[in-house]
C-alpha cells in the first residue's frame, strides 16, 4: 500500500487563549483531490500554515510521503514539494508574470539564465495543464484567474507535488471558476496531490475525492465525497441542521420605491464606473445586482448611501434625490428611508476600535431616543444594543466588546441590526455574506426576506452568484457599468449569468474560457 | 560666459553631485527594499566626523574612510533594529538618528579635539586629494576637447569617480542580478518574499547596510575631499536634497544621476551670483536656489511630471499574517 502523500498527527496550535487546532489526525493519499471544509474561523487556515511552514505547531507531527518531516519555514514546504495558492496572491504586482515565477527560486546570481529557463519551463506546463498565461505581462494588467494560473504555475515550478488552494474561486466567474477545475483534475491525473480549502459545499461535491470537515479548531469528520451529500457537511460545519436553501414565498411587488434613470459616475480618478444605467426596485422585492467585483456595483451603491457625486435620476417614492454632493451624506439619505449595509462593513459599516454600542447608534446618533438634550443618552444606546443584539443573536452578546473582537458574521449582523430596524422604505444591502459562516449566512438571508415581506424595496448586491439567485425576485447583471441584461432567477441559471457578467450574450457553450478572460481585462476589471 | 567659466561652473556641479549621488543611491537601496531612510542626513554627518577624527589622528584618508562607513553602518543598524526588527516607525527612527548624529558628533568633537567642535584641519594623505587623469597635462591645449577632459574630467578625488561607477552597478545589481530582483520584491511586497521562502528580514538588513555603506562613503567625501575636516552640521541638508532627489529621480539608479546634477548644478550657481547676475541681468536670492531642489519636489509628487510611484511596502513594517 502506497504512503500518504501527507500525514497530519495530533496536530494542536493554540494562539494565547484561543485553540485554533485541537489535536488534528488527517491522511491524504496521492493523486487525490481532498476537500477541507468548514466555517470561518474553524482552523482550516491555520492547519494549512503550519503545514507551509508560516506557524510551528505546538503539539504533533507531519509525514511526508511517508517521512516524519519538520517544516520550521516556508523554504522547508518547498523543499518537501508542497505548493500553497493564497487566497490573498503572493505576487509582486509591478514585476512581469516570468519574474514572480522564478523569484525565489532562481537558479543562480544573474537572472538571464533563470529567466529563458522558467520561459521554456512555462511553455511546457502550458501545453501539459492548461495553464496559459503570457509570460512578460506585467501581474497587475491581468486579470485574477490569470494571476491564479500564476501562482498554481509558481508551484509547479518549483517542483511541488502537493498544492494546496486556499478558498481558490472566492473572485473567478463562474467559468473561471470551472476552468481551474479542469486545471485541477489534470494535475490529478499526473499524479499531484491537492489539498482545496473551501467553505463552499458545491465545489466540494463538484471535484474531490475525499472531504475532511473542521468545526471550532476540530477535526469533526474525514468522509469519502461520494457517501455524503451538501446536507450532511452543512450539518458537521455548523454542528445543527441548517437550512440551505432560502425559504420565500413568491413576492408580492408593490409601488416603485427606487427609480433609477440613467446614471452616470465617475470616480475621483476620473474613470467612468457606470455608464448610463436605469432599473428601479418595488416595495416588496429584491432585485438582485449581479456582476465580478469592479464592474461598477460599488459605485452604485456609493451613490445611493450618499457618499459619491453622480449623474442622471434618481427617485426614491417619487421624489428625487440630490446626486451634486452638495447637500448629500449618510444622514441625509437616511432620512429619505433609505439603509444601508456597506459592502465593506469593517472599513464603511464600523468603526472596528469602537464597542458594538458605539457602532450601533452610528448614523442614527441625532435619534431623540439617544438623546438626551445636549449629549447622548449611553444608556438608552446600551439598552437598546442589548436588546439588538439578543433579537439578532449576536455572539457574544456584550455590548462594550469592540467592534474587531467579533466575527465576521457577527460584525454583519450588528450592521444588519442597526440598519434594518429603522423600519427603511429602501435596504441597500452590499456582499451581504461575505466572509460570514454558513450558520450566520441562513439568519441574514432571513432576515433580509423577512423585511421584503413587511413590503421594503431591498437592493442586493452580491458576487456571490448562489447568493443572488437563492435571493433575487429579479436580477440584474452588471459588466463594465453597463447593466447587460436584467434575468428571472427562476428562469436563468449559472451558466448564463456568468456569461452575463463577463459581457458577453449567446450561447455558453460556444464561448471559451480565454474570450471571457479577454473580456474582463479590457473593460479593466476582474481585478481584486 | 565664456567656455572656461562654464567649465569650472559644471566641475564645481559634480564637486557638489557627488555628496548627493552617493547618498541618493543609499536612500535607493534602502527604499526599494521597503525602508524609508530619512537618517541620510544624520549618517553622513556621524561619516563626516568620524572619518576626518580618524584621518585626522592617524593620517591615513583610508583608514579617515573606513571608520566614516563604519560610524554611517552603526546608526544604519540601530534603524534596522528599530524599524526591521522591532518594527518600529521608519520616520521616527530616522528623525533620531538624525538628531543623534547632530548632537553627538559636535560633542565628541569638542571634548577630543577641543576645537570648538570641529576637527584638526586635514591636509596630504588625511585628505581625498584630486587625481589628474592621464595625457590630462598633454592635452591641455587641443581647443574645446582639451579644456572639457582637464577642467572638467580630469582633476577630481577618486570618490567622485567612485560615485559615478556606483550608478550603473547599481541599476545593474537591481534589474540583473537575484539580489535586485528579491530586493525589488521585498518592497513591493514582502509577503510574496516570505512565502517564497525567503528572509525578509535578512534581505531588508543587507539593504539597510549597503545603505550605511554608501552614506558612510558620501559623508567621508564630504570632510575629507569637499572640504579638510568635520564642522558642525556640515552636511547642511543633503541627506534631505538626497531623498528628494530620490524621489524626483522615481527611484530609478540613473535618473538618480541626471536628478544629482541638476541639483548639484543649482548649488554650483547659488555659490556663483555674481554669474547669475552677468548672465541675467539681474540677482537671484541664493536662498531660492537653495529651495529649488525641494520645489522641484514638490512638482514632481504633485504629479506635473509623470508620476513618482513609491515602492509599495514602503514605510510598513512587515508582520507575517495571511
Amino acid at each position: 500500500m502506497t504512503a500518504p502523500a501527507i500525514e497530519l498527527k495530533g496536530i494542536s496550535k493554540a494562539f494565547g487563549p484561543v485553540q485554533a487546532n485541537k489535536d488534528i489526525s488527517i491522511r491524504v493519499m496521492p493523486g487525490t483531490i481532498h476537500g477541507i471544509i468548514g466555517e470561518n474561523g474553524a482552523g482550516k487556515s491555520t492547519l494549512m500554515s503550519i503545514l507551509y511552514g508560516f506557524y510551528k505547531a505546538d503539539k504533533g507531527e507531519i509525514f511526508i510521503g511517508g517521512t516524519k518531516t519538520d517544516i520550521p519555514d516556508s523554504q522547508a514546504a518547498i523543499a518537501a514539494g508542497i505548493g500553497m495558492v493564497f487566497q490573498h496572491f503572493k505576487l509582486v504586482e509591478n514585476f512581469t508574470v516570468l519574474e514572480n515565477i522564478i523569484l525565489g527560486a532562481e537558479d543562480s546570481g544573474l537572472l538571464r539564465p533563470s529567466l529563458s529557463r522558467a520561459r521554456r519551463e512555462l511553455k511546457a506546463l502550458a501545453d501539459e495543464y492548461e495553464l496559459n498565461v503570457d509570460p512578460d505581462a506585467i501581474v497587475e494588467d491581468i486579470g485574477v484567474g490569470m494571476q491564479q494560473r500564476v501562482e498554481i504555475l509558481k508551484a509547479l515550478y518549483r517542483q511541488a507535488d502537493i498544492l494546496i488552494l486556499d478558498e481558490p474561486t472566492g473572485v473567478l466567474t463562474p467559468a473561471e471558476a470551472d476552468h481551474l477545475f479542469r486545471i485541477l483534475e489534470n494535475l490529478r491525473r499526473e499524479g499531484k496531490t491537492i489539498i482545496l480549502i473551501t467553505h463552499k459545499l458545491r465545489e466540494i461535491m463538484d471535484i474531490t475525492d475525499t472531504v475532511s470537515v473542521m468545526r471550532r479548531g476540530e477535526m469533526t469528520a474525514t468522509v469519502k465525497t461520494v457517501d455524503t451529500s451538501p446536507q450532511e457537511l452543512a450539518e458537521l460545519m455548523v454542528g445543527r441542521k441548517v437550512l440551505l436553501r432560502v425559504e420565500k414565498a413568491p413576492a408580492r411587488p408593490g409601488d416603485v420605491i427606487l427609480d433609477v434613470q440613467n446614471l452616470n459616475v465617475t470616480d475621483a480618478k476620473g474613470v467612468h464606473r457606470v455608464k448610463g444605467i436605469s432599473f428601479n426596485v418595488r416595495a416588496g422585492e429584491i432585485l438582485g445586482i449581479a456582476g465580478v467585483a469592479g464592474n461598477g456595483q460599488s459605485e452604485l451603491l456609493e451613490v445611493l448611501g450618499g457618499y459619491e457625486k453622480a449623474s442622471g435620476k434618481i427617485t426614491v417614492n417619487g421624489t428625487p434625490i440630490d446626486l451634486t454632493g452638495q447637500k448629500s451624506d449618510g444622514q441625509s439619505r437616511r432620512r429619505r428611508g433609505i439603509a444601508h449595509v456597506p459592502e465593506d462593513r469593517q472599513a464603511e459599516g464600523l468603526i472596528m476600535d469602537y464597542a458594538a454600542w458605539e457602532n450601533t447608534a452610528f448614523g442614527y446618533h441625532h435619534d431623540a431616543k439617544y438623546r438626551n438634550g445636549l449629549f447622548m443618552n449611553n444608556a438608552a444606546i446600551l439598552q437598546d444594543t442589548t436588546e439588538k443584539m439578543e433579537r439578532f443573536d449576536v455572539r457574544p452578546p456584550d455590548p462594550k466588546l469592540a467592534a474587531k473582537n467579533f466575527s465576521g458574521g457577527n460584525q454583519q449582523k450588528i450592521v444588519l441590526a442597526r440598519e434594518i430596524e429603522r423600519n427603511p422604505d429602501l435596504l441597500l444591502i452590499g456582499q451581504p455574506t461575505r466572509g460570514v459562516d454558513i450558520g450566520a449566512i441562513e439568519f441574514i438571508h432571513q432576515q433580509i426576506v423577512a423585511l421584503r415581506d413587511q413590503g421594503k424595496a431591498i437592493l442586493l448586491v452580491s458576487v456571490e452568484l448562489e447568493e443572488i439567485l437563492a435571493l433575487s425576485d429579479r436580477i440584474a447583471v452588471m459588466f463594465d457599468g453597463h447593466i447587460m441584461g436584467e434575468r428571472d432567477p427562476a428562469q436563468t441559471d449559472e451558466k448564463e449569468l456568468g456569461l452575463l457578467m463577463a459581457g458577453m450574450t449567446g450561447n455558453p457553450s460556444q464561448v471559451s474560457v480565454k474570450d471571457i478572460e479577454e473580456n474582463l481585462a479590457h473593460a479593466g476589471t476582474g481585478k481584486v | 560666459m565664456d567656455l572656461l567659466t562654464l567649465l569650472q561652473l559644471l566641475d564645481s556641479t559634480l564637486r557638489l553631485a557627488t555628496p548627493l549621488l552617493l547618498a541618493c543611491l543609499a536612500g535607493l537601496f534602502s527604499e526599494r527594499a521597503g525602508i524609508f531612510d530619512i537618517g541620510l542626513e544624520g549618517k553622513m554627518l556621524a561619516a563626516a566626523f568620524l572619518s576626518a577624527a580618524i584621518a585626522a589622528v592617524t593620517g591615513s584618508v583610508w583608514l579617515g574612510l573606513l571608520a566614516g562607513i563604519f560610524a554611517s553602518l552603526l546608526l544604519s543598524a540601530i534603524h534596522g533594529l528599530a524599524s526591521i526588527t522591532f518594527r518600529g516607525n521608519q520616520l521616527i527612527s530616522g528623525v533620531a538618528i538624525n538628531f543623534l548624529a547632530a548632537g553627538l558628533t559636535v560633542v565628541i568633537a569638542q571634548s577630543w579635539f577641543a576645537e570648538g567642535g570641529r576637527t584638526p584641519q586635514l591636509a596630504g594623505a588625511a585628505r581625498f586629494n584630486p587625481i589628474t587623469l592621464p595625457g590630462a597635462e598633454a592635452l591641455r591645449d587641443v581647443p574645446v576637447l582639451g579644456p572639457i577632459y582637464y577642467e572638467l574630467i580630469s582633476g577630481h578625488t577618486i570618490i567622485v569617480y567612485l560615485a559615478l561607477l556606483i550608478v550603473p552597478i547599481t541599476a545593474w545589481v537591481l534589474f540583473s542580478t537575484r539580489f535586485g530582483l528579491r530586493l525589488r520584491a521585498v518592497g513591493e511586497n514582502p509577503a510574496a518574499v516570505d512565502t517564497a521562502g525567503i528572509s525578509v528580514v535578512g534581505m531588508r538588513f543587507a539593504a539597510v547596510a549597503i545603505c550605511g555603506v554608501l552614506c558612510g562613503i558620501a559623508g567621508a567625501y564630504l570632510a575629507t575631499a569637499l572640504q579638510a575636516g568635520f564642522t558642525k552640521d556640515m552636511s547642511a541638508g543633503r541627506g534631505y536634497i538626497a531623498l528628494a532627489a530620490l524621489i524626483f529621480a522615481k527611484w530609478r539608479p540613473v535618473y538618480c544621476l541626471w536628478a544629482c546634477l541638476l541639483f548639484g548644478f543649482l548649488q554650483a550657481i547659488a555659490l556663483r551670483s555674481d554669474l547669475i547676475e552677468r548672465v541675467l541681468q539681474f540677482n537671484i536670492q541664493s536662498q531660492l536656489l537653495d529651495a529649488l531642489p525641494y520645489i522641484l519636489t514638490v512638482v514632481i509628487l504633485a504629479g506635473f511630471v509623470g508620476k513618482a510611484i513609491p515602492p509599495r511596502a514602503g514605510g510598513e513594517p512587515y508582520v507575517k499574517e495571511r
